[in-house]
């Protein structure tokens, strides 16, 4: 049997983070936005089916990015374990909180664990009702976990546009004027290469929707409310 | 309840499949030798189609042997947005039936990005009942009776169910539960095809007075408590549960002219 080679746990870990940071930021990015009627999701997307935005509960959905098939495994289980959730207990019983921690939980293991790290990034945010504040947890891919206000841009050049959207933001946003910053912001940091041009994935938590407030917004939908073609 | 993070990997889009891997105690059905003490039991639930769709309807009663359980019980659920699914038979067992059917429906279509067909929603439920058959052989036999608007054929379709999990398209209506046999009698009068929705109500709200003029176990409209039948509609605009208001009116004018020796 051959003995491994020592490798300090230091050096390990900054190999894997960099490996999953470099996967990550060659995806292309995704922005989270709070407006006043609930919270809006915007997604650089050439797929029409193979979606970075879904919904998991009545009031919570997730959004990633980075690889698809690492991703859409972790949705799944997501689904599953807030349905079994609220199946077992109450509708109500389904929080966002206890949902990020489950994936917190998951990547922080593969992390450090497993050979390859998972090259993702997610978001699971909850639309407040009845006074209660949205929530947005950030996870990364070695199981952190960041409680985000406001704004969240995550993928390809995310640090720039955090900084392009911390300058822009503001919380009084309407729908329309939230969907325009994140279109206004979303091309400016294309990757290299590439025009920006990509199609979009637009969905939201609308908060005065009854029940399941996640809605997806046609082509069309964006169009009008941007008030330009969304290419 | 395991988690569903660590595996077993599932490639199943069903809840159900989802629960016997990770929460099978949720589903477990013990069944004990001897005979089952009387529970409540849901009575007449009726469906019919019309132009734009399908209407379905229950009476408000739950009887327990010859006692009154409930007055004003619900059988008419929304499955989904298009969809509706009523119950007759053991309350307890049913309507937990309704609550995994539901689930499954929206799991589905969460976890597939897109809602199953009409015809795959009236499988699984057959699935469903069939799953129940134990409980049926101890007497707490439940049978539902499903519709909704099948948008791929632009139509309303009803589906009956028997206590085996079979499973019959109706054409153009059909009741179940005690009173099921006089509402089918009194449907099988009034119904007209290409009918419209304030008609398909009037017609359900008849049928379910009628059962409950020949059925000690069906409830009638109850205008001393204000209690009226639940009755839903499912169209291309989805699933629409029609106002108490209408319903009070609808029947309001049956009761003035069964009075003046109409109908």
């Amino acid at each position: 049997m051959s003995v491994p080679f020592y490798v300090p746990p230091e050096q390990l870990t900054k190999e894997k983070a960099e490996f999953a940071r470099k996967g990550i930021a060659r995806g292309r990015p995704l922005i989270v936005l709070e407006y006043t009627g609930g919270i809006l999701f915007v997604a650089e997307n050439p797929s029409t089916h193979l979606h970075k935005v879904a919904e998991l509960y009545d009031r919570i959905a997730f959004c990633a990015v980075g690889r698809f098939s690492e991703f859409e495994n972790l949705r799944q289980a997501g689904v599953r374990l807030a349905d079994i959730r609220g199946y077992a207990y109450g509708r109500e019983d389904v929080t966002s909180r206890s949902i990020a921690n489950a994936y917190s939980q998951t990547l922080g293991q593969i992390f450090v664990q497993e050979f390859k790290p998972y090259e993702v990034e997610l978001c699971v945010a909850e639309v407040g009702v009845d006074g209660a504040p949205n929530a947005m947890y950030h996870v990364v891919f070695d199981g952190n976990v960041f409680d985000r206000k406001g704004f969240l841009a995550m993928g390809g050049q995310s640090d720039e546009l955090n900084a392009e959207l911390q300058r822009a933001y503001d919380e009084n946003l309407e729908l329309d004027a939230a969907l325009q910053l994140a279109m206004r912001v979303l091309p400016r940091v294309a990757p290299a290469g590439e025009t920006g041009n990509s199609r979009l994935e637009v969905a939201v938590l609308e908060r005065d929707r009854p029940r399941r407030s996640f809605r997806r917004l046609s082509q069309e939908d964006v169009e009008s409310r941007a008030g330009e073609p969304a290419t | 309840m395991r988690n569903p993070f660590e595996g077993p990997k599932l490639f199943s889009p069903s809840f159900v499949d989802a629960l016997r891997a990770y929460a099978p105690e949720l589903l477990e059905l013990r069944t004990a030798g001897g005979t089952v003490p009387e529970v409540p039991h849901g009575t007449t639930v009726a469906a019919l189609r019309f132009a734009d769709g399908v209407a379905m309807g229950g009476d408000r009663r739950a009887t327990e042997g010859m006692n009154i359980a409930q007055r004003d019980i619900e059988k008419v659920f929304p499955a989904d947005d298009f969809s509706a699914v009523a119950i007759a038979g053991a309350a307890g067992p049913a309507i937990e039936m309704v609550r995994l059917f539901q689930t499954e429906l929206e799991h589905y279509e969460k976890i597939e990005g897109s809602p199953l067909s009409l015809e795959g929603k009236a499988n699984k439920l057959g699935q469903m009942v069939r799953g129940n058959l134990p409980l049926a052989m101890q007497g707490l036999v439940v049978v539902p009776l499903f519709c909704g608007y099948d948008t791929r054929r632009q139509a309303g379709r009803i589906f009956r169910y028997d206590v085996t999990g079979g499973r019959w398209e109706d054409a153009d209506f059909h009741a179940t539960g005690s009173g099921g046999k006089d509402a089918r009698g009194s449907l099988k009068k009034r119904w007209r095809g290409g009918m419209d929705g304030s008609s398909a109500v009037e017609v359900l709200v008849e049928a379910l007075y009628d059962a409950a003029d020949e059925d000690a176990a069906t409830g009638g409209p109850d205008l001393v408590r204000g209690i009226f039948p639940v009755v839903a509609t499912v169209t291309a605009e989805g699933y629409r549960r029609v106002p108490d208001d209408d319903l009070r009116k609808a029947a309001e004018r049956l009761v003035a002219a069964r009075a003046q020796g109409e109908g």
